[in-house]
């Protein structure tokens, strides 16, 4: 599989290693009331999917960025990537402003 | 039809015409007691104990494909009882018990062998881990031996011994551990299955279950409705998208494991080697091919095939471990979908819908399972209970702190 990073290019899925489902972005508050349950579902819970899936993918051999990428777990074709940083960012904007 | 020796000597006279079908190819009927999500050898065991050993009728397996081409036909063919955790090795040693009683059972040649299985040692920290684990293999019942680097050479002179990196130091052997033949296992449990009156029914896809007031009704398939008052669900891989049909997230992803198989040799491998500091394990089979495979190619898959890194991995794991290999010319590989749990191990258990059971989770260790799995799940579905050796593999483990985690890495399936 070939990943392309948003700043480096077309990268061989080699040069990084794999976490899981970009759904562990959101990582939930731990002072919430309901914080124990909110971290039984984010650390154990998966939606799986056979199909388009978001995935955080670090480039350990390369610039030791974080990317989100976006693949299709049935056929293995890669739909696109970013950076995990750009999209952590636009989601705490999105929270600070309420939107 | 019973197979023996005189029915083969009684049909090679008679010009082997009295052959009949090992299973029947029924139309499925609008409603049964039980119905069994998945015809591979977890569901087809599963249905064989409801209906042998607890006595139950009226049910149906419903597989999508055919039976035999799922995990069961997919996989390395290993059995062994060598875990380390109390929640863990009560269950495969109970599957080791009815894997050595099995052809009896089914009254079908499943070549179960029972040739061995040798775990290597590196280091003095290999051997003290492997020590422990053999001691808690021996206090489950199962068997355990601890081998010397030179009792290793003689039973398997062509190793690598003074690899620089890998140096083998010992070895720790399980001697009841060995292969069994993978078809003749789903085809033995649904012959067998078929004959105490279950239905099996093939190209019968499950699309989604009916549910009402939070119980089970039925399932709809390819095929229709089929009415049900119990469901189980019994298919590795596909967990993830049966599940979601009850609106159900799972501690489970899908991923994909290959394995390979070179051309055929005379017999050089005794039994089963496992070489864990390198991913990589063979044995040998009886048509002569080495089988071997390594780790998980480490992303989510449904896709049935892996990347050509992992296979350059477990080459590079099979020539440092035993260079001759590499005069072996490679003849086939292929990938399975493993549903890899959160912890490592197994769920056998109710779900939040009455009426409605899952099993699954079993990572790349499903067929070695497959007699308890069955056991187990037949004595959930019969009883409503949790079979003694299958209590730990339930779906709260991860919330309230329970896991089973034989390797300790934690909630990452692909580290697992």
């Amino acid at each position: 599989m070939i990943i392309p990073h948003p700043l480096l290019g077309p990268r061989d899925a080699q040069e990084f290693t794999y976490l899981g489902d970009a759904s562990l972005l959101n990582r939930p508050d731990w002072q919430a009331e309901n914080a124990d349950a909110a971290f039984y579902d984010y650390q154990y819970l998966r939606n799986n999917p056979a199909g388009v899936h978001r995935e955080l993918w670090f480039h350990e051999q390369g610039d030791r960025s974080w990317l989100i990428v976006t693949r299709n777990t049935v056929t293995h074709e890669i739909l696109g990537a970013e950076l995990a940083v750009d999209v952590a960012r636009d989601m705490s904007t999105k929270t600070e402003t309420g939107v | 039809m019973r197979y023996s020796a005189f029915r083969i000597l009684k049909e090679a006279l008679s010009g082997h015409k009295g052959w009949t079908p090992a299973w029947r190819d029924p139309e499925p009927q609008a409603s049964y007691d039980y119905v069994i999500v998945g015809g591979g050898g977890h569901g087809l065991a599963t249905a064989h104990y409801l209906s042998k050993v607890f006595g139950k009728a009226r049910i149906a397996v419903l597989e999508k494909g055919w039976i035999g081409g799922g995990n069961v036909g997919r996989n390395t063919t290993i059995v062994r009882s060598n875990y380390l955790l109390p929640g863990n090795e009560a269950f495969y040693e109970l599957s080791m018990k009815l894997w050595e009683g099995l052809e009896q059972d089914l009254n079908y040649n499943a070549m179960v062998s029972q040739r061995g299985i040798m775990n290597l040692i590196h280091t003095d920290g290999q051997r003290d881990a492997y020590r422990r684990r053999g001691n808690s293999m021996i206090l489950h019942g199962s068997d355990a031996e601890l081998l010397t680097a030179k009792q290793v050479r003689k039973e398997a002179p062509f190793l690598n011994f003074d690899n620089a990196r890998f140096p083998i130091k010992g070895a720790l052997v399980h001697r009841r551990g060995g292969t069994v033949r993978h078809d003749a296992v789903a085809w033995g449990y649904a012959r067998s299955a078929d004959q105490h009156g279950v239905d099996i029914i093939q190209n019968c896809e499950v699309t989604g279950f009916r549910i009402e007031n939070g119980a089970i009704k039925g399932v709809e398939t390819s095929r229709g409705f089929i009415g049900a008052t119990k469901v189980g669900v019994s298919v590795a891989g596909s967990s993830g998208k049966v599940m979601s049909y009850a609106d159900m997230r799972l501690p489970i992803e899908s991923h994909v494991l290959q394995a390979f198989v070179s051309e055929g040799l005379k017999p050089i491998i005794p039994g089963v080697i496992t070489f864990g500091a390198g991913h990589f394990y063979v044995s040998q089979s009886d048509k002569g091919g080495l089988v071997f495979g390594g780790d998980i190619d480490g992303y989510n898959s449904y896709a049935q095939r892996g990347n050509l890194p992992v296979v350059e991995d477990v080459c590079e794991g099979g020539m440092a471990l035993m260079p001759m290999i590499g005069r072996a010319r490679l003849l086939r590989m292929w990938g399975g979908i493993m549903d890899m749990s959160m912890d490592g191990s197994p769920i056998i258990d109710k779900t939040s819908v009455d009426g409605l059971y899952f099993n699954g989770g079993w990572c790349y260790g499903g067929f070695k399972a497959t007699p308890a799995s069955g056991y187990v799940f037949a004595h959930l579905l019969a009883k409503d209970v949790p079979h003694e050796t299958a209590a730990a593999m339930r779906f709260d483990r991860f919330e309230k702190g329970l896991v089973i985690d034989e390797k300790g890495v934690g909630a990452q399936p692909n580290l697992h």
